[in-house]
Parts: C-alpha cells; sequence; structure tokens
C-alpha cells in the first residue's frame, strides 16, 4: 500500500503519550550545573560593569562576562551584528551581559539577583516609525536593516481612490516548552550541544567564530515546539551553555522560566502598513501602492527575510496592472524580533485583508464579490512579474464559502449569541503564501539528505527537525513510497550534526516540499544502487535485498538540484519570488458582547490548498493549530511594553493565549492543487493557516457590530472603545 | 519524610516541606513525564491527579501530597498495554510537540473517572486547564471523546 497520502500514526506519538519522550529539560548529564543569565536593566546604556554583592557566598558560583570569550563575541546569523554578551554598550532591555553557573537552577538564579548591572542609561530609541536616520545610531548608519521597492506598471489616479493604515503587534511565539539548551565538554576539546532547537547546524555555524574553532556538533532533543521561536534564538542559549561550559569543565544546562523566556526571546515583527489603491467604479484594482515599516529591535536577526516576505505578501492574491511595494525594516532600541510562523506575510495579509474590505465598503460592494471580481488568475503576474500558474484562489474561497453553509453549532459554553447584548457576524479572509525560500534559496542552500539501509531497514539522515509538525511520520513515508516498503521499515535518524548531512533550516515550510523531495530522490538512488550492486533491475525492493550477497550498510546522499525553472534577480527584486504558492480561504463566525467587548468564536471554517497532503491528520493539525495562533493574533495576544521596552505582561495569566474555551470547533478543507516540484505534489504548509484568522475576524466584527478595526489585536477594550466611539458619534 | 502513594507505588521522599511536586517528580524521582511549561499554574503541562482530581504539580507543596494518591502519566499505561485516551491521541494526532501532552491526557484521565459520557462542552470545560499551542485544540476533543467512547 503507498503510504503517501494515509494517515499513519506519528512515529512519536507513543513516546509523547506516555511521558518517555526525552525533552531537553528531561535530559541531566553526571555533573551538570545550571547556567543564569544576568540581563541588561535598560534598553540603552554604557555598559560599565557588574558589582557582584560583596555578602553573597560565590564560592560554588562561576560568572562569565564577555571578557571571557575565547575568540569573537559574535552569535553570527545573517550579520556580525549581535553579541553572545554585551560589551562597553547594551543595545536593548534584557540583553544578556554577564552568565552564571551553579549547582542547582534556584542557586544560579540566587546569583544573578546578586550581580548588579552597572550602566549609564544612554537615549533610547524606541519607536520605529522615527528610528531611520535617528542620530541616535543603533544599526548602521541609518539604523536600516533591508529596504525594498518592488514597482510593477505605472501610475494612475483616475478611479476611487481608498488609503488606510493597518498597525499589528508583536507577538510571542509561545512554544509550551521554554527555551532550554545544554553544553556538554568532549574528550576533543570540544563541546556537544543538545538542545530544544529547530535548526541544529545554525548553532554550529552561530557560535564557531565565538570559541574560534569547530570542534562542535549539535543533537536536538524532543522539541516541544518551534514555530520560528526555536529557529536562531537557540544559538543565543548555545553560546552561553558554551562558554559557562568552557570556564567550568562541567556539563552546563540552562532552561529559560517563561517570564524571562517572554521577556527576553524574538517575537514577531510589529508592524505599521500603509495602503493607497485606486479602483474603477465597477470595483476593479487599478494601483495598489502599500509600504510597510517594520520593527526588527536592536540585531539583525533574520529581520531582512522577514521585510522581504512581507513585502511579497503585500499584494494579496489579487491582480492588478500597477502595484508599487515599499518596506523598510528599522532598528530600534527593543529586544530583537526574529522568526514566527508565516515570517512577515501575516503581517502583510492582515493590512491587504482589511484594505480589501475598506475598498467594498467604499465602493458600496459585498466584500466577497469585490474579492472574487479581483483574485488573481493563472496568467496573472504578481508585483515581481512571476506569471503564476495553477492559481488557486477562486478554489479554496468556492470551498470554504460552501463549507461554511453548514449550521454554526454554537458551542453552549457561549451563552445567548445573536441575541441582547451578542451581535452575530462571519467574516471571510483570501490569502496566498509563497512556499519555501524565496528566489534561488534553496538553490543556494543545497540541501543534503541521505539514506541509509540497514539490514532491512532504511534510515533517513537529514538535519530537519521534528518540532511537532510531524516529520518523524511524513518524511518515512515519502522514502517508503519511493522504495515501495512499508513504512514501519523506515525511520528518520537522531537529527546530530555530527552523523546527519544540512538539509538546510528547518524553517520557512519547505521541509517536506522541498527537502522531502530531495529525500525522495535519496530513497530513488538507494534503489538504484542496489539494482546497480545485484545486476538487476526490479523495481519490488525486497528481492533486490534478497539478491544481495551480504548485508552491509548502504548509503547514499542526495542534494537539492536547482531545475533551472526560477528566475529570480535579488538585485533588483524581480522574477519568481517562489517556485510554488498556497492558497487558503478563512470563513469565521462569531460573537461580539456588546457589554465587555470580547469576541467569541463559534467556528472557524478554512479551505487550504497543499498540493499533497503527505499525511492527511497531520496537515489537519498544521492547518488547525496555525489559525489557532491566527486566532490569538486577532484578539488576545498582546505583548505591552514599558518605558525601556520591556515586556510587562511576561507570564501566562497575562499573556493570553487561547484555551479549549476560546478556541471554537473548527472545519479543516483540504485542496490539492499540485505542485510539480514537491514530492508527490506536496506544497510547504505550515505557515499559510497563520495569515487568514486575524483579518477575517477583524471583517466578522465589522460584519456584527459596524465598527473597522485596524490594529491587531483586537482586544475586548480596543472593541469596547471602538463601540463607544460608534455610539457617541 | 513524605509518604504517598505513586502510580498504585508507595513512595517517600525526603524534601524540604515546600519543595514543589513538580520537581520532587521530575528531579528525585525522575519522572519526567510531567513537564514544567510556565511554573505557575497557568498551563497545565504538569498536571497530575492527587486523589482523582487534575492539580498543577508546580502549585503543591510536597508536604499537600503526604498520604494521598498521586497518577503521573507513567501510571496510565498498565505494562505495554496503553491507556485508551493515550491510543485516542495517536490515532487522532491529538499531539504534535508533545510538551503538553502528559498534562491533557491526565486531565482528560480524571474527567474520565468522573463523568463517562461527557458532551464536547464539558471536555472543552474539563481541559481548560491545559494549554496547547500546535494543535488548536480540535483533535485533542475528537480524541478525548472518541476515548470516553462517544462520537467526536
Amino acid at each position: 500500500m503507498n503510504p503517501v497520502g494515509i494517515d499513519i500514526p506519528r512515529a512519536d506519538g507513543p513516546s509523547k503519550v506516555r511521558g518517555d519522550a526525552q525533552y531537553v529539560d528531561d535530559i541531566r548529564p553526571a555533573g551538570c550545573l545550571y547556567g543564569a543569565t544576568v540581563r541588561s536593566p535598560i534598553a540603552h546604556g554604557k555598559l560599565l560593569g557588574i558589582q557582584k554583592d560583596p555578602d553573597f557566598d560565590w564560592s560554588d558560583i562561576t560568572v562569565v562576562t564577555c571578557l571571557d570569550i575565547p575568540a569573537q563575541n559574535v552569535v553570527l546569523l545573517m550579520t556580525e551584528d549581535q553579541p553572545a554578551l554585551a560589551d562597553g554598550v547594551v543595545r536593548h532591555v534584557e540583553e544578556p551581559v554577564a552568565l552564571v553557573a551553579a549547582s542547582s537552577p534556584a542557586r544560579a538564579r540566587a546569583a544573578v539577583a546578586h550581580i548588579k548591572v552597572l550602566v549609564e542609561a544612554l537615549p533610547a530609541v524606541l519607536d520605529p516609525l522615527t528610528a531611520q536616520n535617528n542620530p541616535i545610531q543603533i544599526f548602521g548608519t541609518d539604523n536600516v536593516f533591508k529596504q525594498i521597492s518592488i514597482h510593477k506598471g505605472d501610475k494612475t489616479d483616475d478611479g476611487v481612490i481608498v488609503e488606510g493604515t493597518y498597525t499589528v503587534g508583536h507577538q510571542e511565539q509561545l512554544y509550551i516548552e521554554p527555551q532550554g539548551m545544554i553544553a556538554v565538554p568532549r574528550a576533543d576539546d570540544g563541546l556537544t550541544l543538545i538542545g530544544s532547537m529547530q535548526c541544529p547546524f545554525y548553532i554550529v555555524k552561530a557560535i564557531a567564530p565565538m570559541l574560534g574553532h569547530g570542534r562542535i556538533n549539535v543533537i536536538q532533543a524532543t522539541t516541544g515546539g518551534g514555530f520560528g521561536g526555536k529557529e536562531e534564538y537557540p544559538s543565543m542559549l548555545a553560546a552561553h551553555c558554551a562558554l559557562l561550559s568552557i570556564k567550568t569543565g562541567a556539563p552546563v544546562k540552562m532552561i529559560y522560566q517563561r517570564d524571562e523566556d517572554l521577556r527576553a526571546t524574538t517575537k514577531r515583527h510589529p508592524s505599521v502598513i500603509k495602503i493607497r489603491s485606486v479602483v474603477s467604479p465597477q470595483g476593479e484594482l487599478l494601483q495598489w501602492d502599500a509600504e510597510i515599516i517594520m520593527d526588527g529591535g536592536a540585531y539583525n536577526t533574520l529581520t531582512p527575510v522577514v521585510l522581504s516576505r512581507a513585502l511579497l505578501h503585500l499584494c494579496g492574491p489579487y491582480r492588478c496592472p500597477r502595484q508599487h511595494l515599499e518596506g523598510v525594516a528599522v532598528a530600534t532600541h527593543t529586544p530583537p524580533n526574529g522568526a514566527f510562523r508565516g515570517f512577515g506575510a501575516p503581517q502583510a495579509m492582515y493590512a491587504v485583508e482589511r484594505h480589501m474590505d475598506a475598498i467594498a465598503r467604499t465602493i458600496g460592494m459585498d466584500p466577497v464579490a469585490f474579492r472574487r471580481l479581483n483574485l488573481i488568475r493563472d496568467g496573472d503576474t504578481t508585483p515581481t512579474g512571476q506569471a503564476l500558474v495553477d492559481t488557486g484562489a477562486h478554489l479554496v474561497l468556492d470551498v470554504a464559502l460552501k463549507a461554511a453553509e453548514a449550521e454554526v453549532k454554537t458551542p453552549a459554553i457561549h451563552p445567548g449569541g445573536g441575541v441582547g447584548r451578542y451581535a452575530r457576524g462571519r467574516g471571510v479572509a483570501l490569502v496566498f503564501h509563497g512556499c519555501g525560500f524565496t528566489g534561488n534559496g534553496e538553490a543556494r542552500i543545497k540541501g543534503k539528505v541521505a539514506v541509509e539501509l540497514q539490514d532491512r531497514c532504511v534510515q533517513i539522515l537529514t538535519a530537519s527537525t521534528d518540532i511537532g509538525q510531524g516529520v518523524d511520520t511524513t518524511f518515512p513515508q515519502i522514502a517508503a513510497a519511493a522504495l515501495g516498503i512499508g513504512v514501519s521499515r523506515v525511520s528518520n535518524a537522531p537529527h546530530d550534526t555530527a552523523m546527519v548531512p544540512d538539509s538546510g533550516p528547518t524553517v520557512a515550510s519547505p521541509t517536506c516540499m522541498v527537502v522531502g523531495g530531495v529525500l525522495r530522490t535519496a530513497a530513488l538512488k538507494l534503489k538504484a544502487a542496489l539494482q546497480a550492486e545485484t545486476g538487476l533491475d526490479t523495481d519490488d525492493f525486497d528481492t533486490l535485498l534478497d539478491a544481495r550477497t551480504h548485508t552491509m550498510a548502504l548509503r547514499v546522499m542526495a542534494e537539492y538540484q536547482d531545475d533551472g525553472s526560477m528566475d529570480w534577480d535579488d538585485a533588483t527584486y524581480s522574477g519568481d519570488a517562489y517556485p510554488c504558492y498556497g492558497w487558503a480561504c478563512s470563513v469565521v463566525d462569531l460573537d461580539v458582547d456588546l457589554d465587555t467587548g470580547e469576541v467569541l468564536y463559534r467556528r472557524y471554517v478554512s479551505a487550504t490548498d497543499v498540493g499533497k497532503a503527505i499525511n492527511p491528520v497531520i496537515v489537519e493539525g498544521q492547518l488547525e493549530g496555525g489559525a489557532i495562533q491566527g486566532l490569538g493574533y486577532a484578539t488576545c495576544e498582546e505583548v505591552v511594553l514599558d518605558d525601556q521596552g520591556r515586556m510587562i505582561n511576561d507570564r501566562l495569566t497575562n499573556y493570553i493565549i487561547p484555551t479549549t474555551l476560546d478556541a471554537p470547533e473548527m472545519i479543516t478543507r483540504i485542496i490539492e492543487i499540485p505542485y510539480s516540484g514537491g514530492p508527490f505534489g506536496a506544497k510547504g504548509i505550515g505557515e499559510i493557516p497563520m495569515d487568514g484568522p486575524a483579518p477575517a475576524v477583524a471583517s466578522a466584527i465589522e460584519a456584527a457590530v459596524g465598527v473597522v478595526l485596524n490594529r491587531l489585536p483586537m482586544t475586548p477594550e480596543r472593541v469596547l472603545s471602538a463601540l463607544e466611539i460608534k455610539e457617541r458619534s | 519524610m513524605t509518604q504517598f502513594s505513586l502510580n498504585g507505588h508507595t513512595t517517600s521522599v525526603d524534601a524540604p516541606p515546600m519543595t514543589r511536586l513538580i520537581d520532587v517528580l521530575r528531579e528525585q524521582l525522575r519522572l519526567t513525564g510531567t513537564k514544567e511549561g510556565c511554573g505557575e499554574g497557568e498551563c497545565g503541562a504538569c498536571t497530575v491527579l492527587i486523589d482523582g482530581l487534575p492539580v498543577n504539580a508546580c502549585m503543591i507543596p510536597v508536604v499537600q501530597a503526604e498520604g494521598t494518591q498521586i497518577l503521573t502519566v507513567e501510571g496510565l499505561a498498565e505494562d505495554e498495554r496503553l491507556h485508551p485516551i493515550q491510543t485516542a491521541f495517536i490515532n487522532y494526532g491529538a499531539a504534535q510537540c508533545g510538551i503538553c501532552t502528559p498534562g491533557f491526557v491526565v486531565a482528560a484521565k480524571a474527567l474520565l473517572d468522573a463523568q463517562p459520557n461527557p458532551s464536547r462542552t464539558e471536555v472543552r470545560e474539563a481541559l481548560a486547564g491545559n494549554l496547547c499551542r500546535c494543535t488548536g485544540y480540535q483533535k485533542i476533543i475528537d480524541a478525548v471523546v472518541e476515548a470516553l467512547g462517544g462520537q467526536p
């Protein structure tokens, strides 16, 4: 039986339901010490040093500062701007200044509390709108991480002009397992790093310059959620554990407490987006001008790439002859923002869909009819000039609206919906999402995959980590299908950089689509190698194995091959931005509590093009999990900063994510428009479900109570305030 | 010394009375299936049953466990045979990253014992103290309703 398209139960299911799976905090090397971090109390200042409380017993405490760094003080990512420990200057609140190691986590935290950071405050830039070219320099000479312009067509003002400004705040990934890492000294004077992460090879590259050598191997522990938050930040923990381990000569474990994790680690980029559009009286889009200002925080991290994806989605899945997009990502004295599921697209899609509603409202058209009139079709071009094929905007819209015709059964936990103090509304959003890396990203990364025949089973060696998205199950399905064997005979090898090839990072949802494709090639190469070895030309894997004269392991490797189909120019930002696109439509039904401003979700319907669902249950899980993060982004997840840029709602009591009582029942429809470059047609699907919920909710609130909200999140306070303004006017 | 029954076995621990139960379980007894997600009783990843009721082990000083019966995720399966809730979690795809899963299956066990045939709303209410960031809860609720013999 072909295992592709079947709901194979997760390979990691049994160990996870038993509680056996080993997450980083479950691992305790002999003689392990515990690390903790001393952090900057202010946004910007001259770092004069640290002062240890003379009344504290320091006898069993090791302290590390930037002076202990063996080579270069950097955690390397795209640029070399971010130090492992601040040296001379602090550029954001909670910036790591020093480290301590002790025999217990409590003792380490006590030591941190007895270290005073001596700083002389300097004026700080916290507002991204005043950051560019601010005389107070944070990054480069102009505080700009990246600036991009995309232009298609000329300009016109001949039509109805609609303008709008859309504002989105930070969002926390809120993996339930906090960040954690262990460094263990190796016999060769190197280090093994074990931790919760998405990208083991990132860490190797990030900390080698700091160590001054490459004697590092990185092992992924079972990882309790990532969502982008464990893409780049684990490199910082790895650097810190490494420094403490070098100084103490012992294994060192660091597990962030939740409040520290919330205050110090990366978030989704806050953004301000302005759109000015020109439409014909009949509702055809004639021109679309959009600009985004994105707050990158104090260091570059992955911000340029996030800006890029935001800009490439700032047109929506709509056709328009004139599109002019401008984006700038700036530096502020706030904790760096970074990767988070959707990677810039949720900010852009929210603004685009809000603006589509604004146009429909202005010209008096039904919002769905207006979208249907303008949605992008085969042969239409994107702002970068990419001619699209196999578009699915119309299909997902139709399927979602059809599915939404089913009666909405309001959960009994929501009282008296639609009457009295509750107003009822429905909203629709239509989105697209570029799959995989931008432009020539895959060709540059050249992801490698090995497969190894061991006895009669096959092991897959990749750096593509399972962070809950199911790759330990779907990869064996892909390989088993290619080899024509049962999926139980194929498994993913542990992700240890000493053992597996670099398949590229587990980000941007290309794992299944791109690495899965390389895996399929590798599996076919294994079969070909067996055919060559045995001299048989049969496709039957077991016949080939039976014909072998020995049982020696056989390993083959495949590498991503650029088929030349992508024509992308990074200098001019023109051409084929993504190898393919996914399409999705969200239909949300909700009640607004007129007394409290609270939004009660009744039901969430989505239709999403996934190319091919390798494992439908896993795909549904991705779509539903992304949806709930989007619904949280819409109404309850708000990061509140104080005058130093410090997150003050740094607990789960006041940074609110949806619970079972907030989450609606969901109807999840999978559409399969195959992508010829993906294994069995699969596309990346991890991020697209994050894009649609927030604008659909805004639209539904507008339908329910007639107020227009153009800022995320739409908290009860903001909804209530808008209702009061509406009543007064 | 504090004595209690842990997954059916009489257990004594020597810990200061205000030691958090989660630390006793994880660090002293090395039962690491009980997870810590927030340390303040909000996420439910450390849910265990004390005398059949779900509690957050991060909020319970060990002294309060004296003389009680504690069930952790490690006590759910009988030998190699998974509890029906565990099987349903696998079959329905209710575990993704899995860090919240032990807390959910333990909380669901409490519901199963108290209410053999709950509605979906009752399942939602019973699991409202457990946070999951991966699933959107749909598959978890499906799994629990199925494990309890209802129709998802």
